[in-house]
Order: structure tokens, then sequence, then C-alpha cells
């Protein structure tokens, strides 16, 4: 037990601490210094985020162009929203996971019970919510065309509305074969092909003359290029490829890497989630069973709650980086 | 725990009405995008985006102080985590943006365009 908690304190001062330097437990102080190298860790990635984006400034997304659904408002645009939502989930379980802290200092246990549930709840939300995120990220909305260079196209209409694919591709008599495992030459084999081929995509084109091209730059006004019917037929003809939805290759937004860095860093976040809601549930049931009663301290609550608002701080980043600047 | 057992509920409940009033701030300026904030720039970053980062330090420092309790903590350990946090975040923040905005105008400017 004393290796869990430390209770007896001398005055001596030993870094300004007593026999606990610091003035803190060995276990808590060891899960402040792992919150600093795993916010350095996060910052790196931040970091790298803010140097590729810097490095393609021109043409990076535009957030609220890209995270636009709320659930049960299909077809509604609504930037923000659900991130929003998704924010104050994520906030209000950071509130009751301190008030469960607070419940522990005092030796309440059916209120850190209580507590500690509604945090693992709103922790279990967070981690859906974000799951369903991903969902749409990777479906896609509206389909793109990536040229020959690696520039991406998208279609809209003469007011400037996002056209999907679907509205207007033609069907053509072609009919390509999907290359799997089993008919390969070798062990080769490739990902599912997209719904419509180029030359569907530019027939559909040629066959609707109120369709027009945006491109990936961000003009002054700070929206992104369209161009005239003529320049949009000149840059059409350099299509190579169709993209529907995101994976790590390529996606329908725009610069390959903002695909690669949502998923690499809001991943790594929700895996922080989900692990803090799996040490949230074990922490839950040592606390049922009594064991912070019989070590007459609650310290362990204290240390997981450390983990859980941390990954509450990072979230308030993330939220800055990908969705708000 | 050498801290006082004293009640706290009243504070966490303001904390989080700050939160919550910040964050809702920043979605509706970030829904709103004013046009005088959003195409003024101040040290080639635009207003807008000046007064997010401000506003997730705001929620950052809250975060940390009331709801890790870092205001509890003596002050060797607040200064044991903070600075090097701190110092090295803007480091690391220094350099790569600044290398990434080189190679903004390496793309822009010479005759590579694509290579990585």
């Amino acid at each position: 037990m004393e290796a869990t908690v430390t209770t007896a304190n001398s005055e001596e001062k030993t870094w300004g601490g007593g026999n606990e330097p610091m003035g803190a437990s060995y276990g808590k102080l060891m899960m402040w210094f792992f919150i600093v190298s795993d916010a350095l860790t996060f910052s790196g990635f931040l970091a790298a985020y803010g140097f590729s984006r810097f490095k393609f400034i021109e043409t990076w997304p535009l957030a609220d162009e890209v995270f636009t659904h709320f659930p049960f408002m299909h077809g509604v645009s609504a930037p923000m929203y659900y991130v929003a939502l998704m924010t104050f989930i994520l906030i209000f379980s950071s509130v009751t996971m301190v008030l469960a802290v607070d419940a522990g200092h005092q030796m309440k246990k059916n209120k850190v019970v209580i507590y500690m549930f509604l945090t693992i709840i709103g922790g279990l939300i967070f981690v859906g919510s974000q799951a369903w995120e991903w969902k749409n990220f990777i479906k896609g909305e509206y389909g793109a065309i990536e040229t020959k260079g690696g520039s991406l196209l998208q279609f809209v209409d003469k007011e400037g509305h996002r056209v999907a694919l679907a509205d207007f591709a033609a069907t053509l008599p072609e009919e390509r074969e999907q290359l799997t495992r089993n008919k390969g030459k070798w062990f080769m084999n490739e990902s599912s092909l997209p719904s419509y081929s180029v030359a569907e995509v530019q027939a559909g084109f040629k066959a609707h003359p109120d369709l027009l091209i945006r491109t990936e730059v961000i003009t002054k006004e700070k929206h992104k290029t369209i161009l005239s019917r003529e320049e949009s037929e000149l840059r059409l003809s350099q299509a190579s490829y169709v993209v529907e939805g995101a994976n790590l290759t390529r996606n329908e937004y725009g610069s390959k890497l903002f695909a690669d860095f949502f998923f690499f860093i809001t991943g790594f976040h929700g895996f922080h989630v989900f692990s803090g809601v799996i040490i949230n549930i074990i922490i839950f049931f040592n606390v049922l069973i009594g064991t912070y009663e019989k070590r007459k301290s609650y310290e362990m609550v204290e240390k997981v709650g450390l983990y859980w608002h941390f990954v509450d701080l990072v979230w308030v980043f993330v939220f800055t980086v990908f969705y708000l600047v | 725990m050498s801290h006082e057992h004293v009640s706290n509920t009243g504070r966490i409940w303001k904390v989080f009405g700050i939160l919550s009033a910040v964050t809702i701030i920043e979605v509706y300026l970030g829904i709103l995008k004013p046009d005088f904030l959003h195409m003024n720039s101040f040290l080639s970053m635009n207003l807008l985006n000046w007064i997010f980062y401000a506003l997730t330090i705001f929620k950052a420092y809250y975060i940390v102080w009331a709801f890790m309790h870092m205001e509890g903590e003596k002050s060797t350990l607040r200064s044991a985590v903070v600075f090097p946090v701190i110092f090295l975040i803007l480091y690391l923040l220094f350099i790569l943006l600044t290398e990434g905005n080189y190679i903004y105008e390496v793309f822009k400017n010479s005759t590579i365009k694509w290579n990585f």
C-alpha cells in the first residue's frame, strides 16, 4: 500500500516537498511526466500538420467544406455543429471526472461511482461520434477527379454549389474488371474501382453545359477558384483518376496529406480516448468493490482523472487546428 | 493527500461554464467568419486565427489549472511540467512552420512543382 499512496508526510524539505518530491506522490508525479511526453508527441503531430499545411498553403482544403454532416439531417450543410457537439460531450465528461475526483477527496464512494459511470458513458459517446465522423469522411459526398499532375478537380454548378459525380456522370457501355488476387499474374490486386470511369465523367461533363470545375487553389477571398467553362474542359481532358471518399492514398477533399493527417491525428486521439475509457472502467470496478475505501485514499481516481483531462486538453487543440483554423 | 478536502464543485461548474462559453464563441466565429477578422492579418496570420489560438490557450489554461488541479500543486511541479512543454512546443513550431513556408516558396518560385 505504501507503494501506491504515500501517507507519511514529513516536513523536511526535499525539493520543497518533504519526502515526496514536488509534493506529489510517486504515481501522480509519473502520470504528470507521462502527460508531458504525450503532450510533446501530439505537438509533434500537430506541428507536422502545420508543416504540410504551410507547404501547400494555397491549396489546402477548407475545413468547413469538408465536415458538414450532422446526424439525421441528410443533405443539410451543417459545418462545425457536430464537432462542437463532440467537444461539449468531452468537456462534460471531463467535468464529471473532476466531480468524481472531488467526491473521492471526501471519501463519498457512491458519488464517485455515479460520476465515474457518467464519465465512461461520455467517453463512449465521444468515441462513437468520432467513428461516425470517420465514416462520413471515408465515404465522401461528391467525388472528384485527379489530374495527371496530381491536383484535384471538383464540380460545381453555375451558383458555385457542389455537384456530385452521381448527378451527371454518363453511363457508357464499358466494363472494366477489378483485378483481384486470384486473377493476377503475380501477387497483384487493386482497390475497388470507383463507381464511374474517367471517360464517363468526361462524357457527363460534356453533356451538362452548366457545370464548372473548381480547383484546389484558394483565392484572395479565401474561396476555392472556379474555372470558366473553356478552362474547365481543358483541365478535365487531363483527368486520370476518379476519387470517391477518402483513404490514405487519395481523398476527394484536396491535398492527399490532408486525409493522412486527419486519420492519423484524430485516430491517435481516438485511441487515447478509447484507452482512457478502458482505464476508467477498471478504476470504476475498483471503486465498486471498495479497493480505495480500504486504502483510505481515492488517489487512483485522481490519477486516471489526470489522464482523462489530458485527452480533453488534446482535443481542444485538435478541434482548433483541424476544424477552426 | 496534503490538499485540504473542501468541496470544489462550485468552481468546477463555473469552469465548465467558461469552457462552454468559449467553445460557443469559437463555433459562432468559425461559422460566421466575419470579414474584418478573416481578411485582415497580423504577423502573416489572419486575426480570426489569432483569436482561435488565443481562446484555445485560454481553454487549455482552465483545463490544466482547474480540472487537472495544477493550481493546487507545488510551484516546482508546475514549473517542471509547464515550462519544458511550452519551450519545446514553441521551438518545434518555429522550426517546422518556417521550413514548411520555405518549401512552399521553393514550389512556387522554382521549377520544382511536386516531389514529395
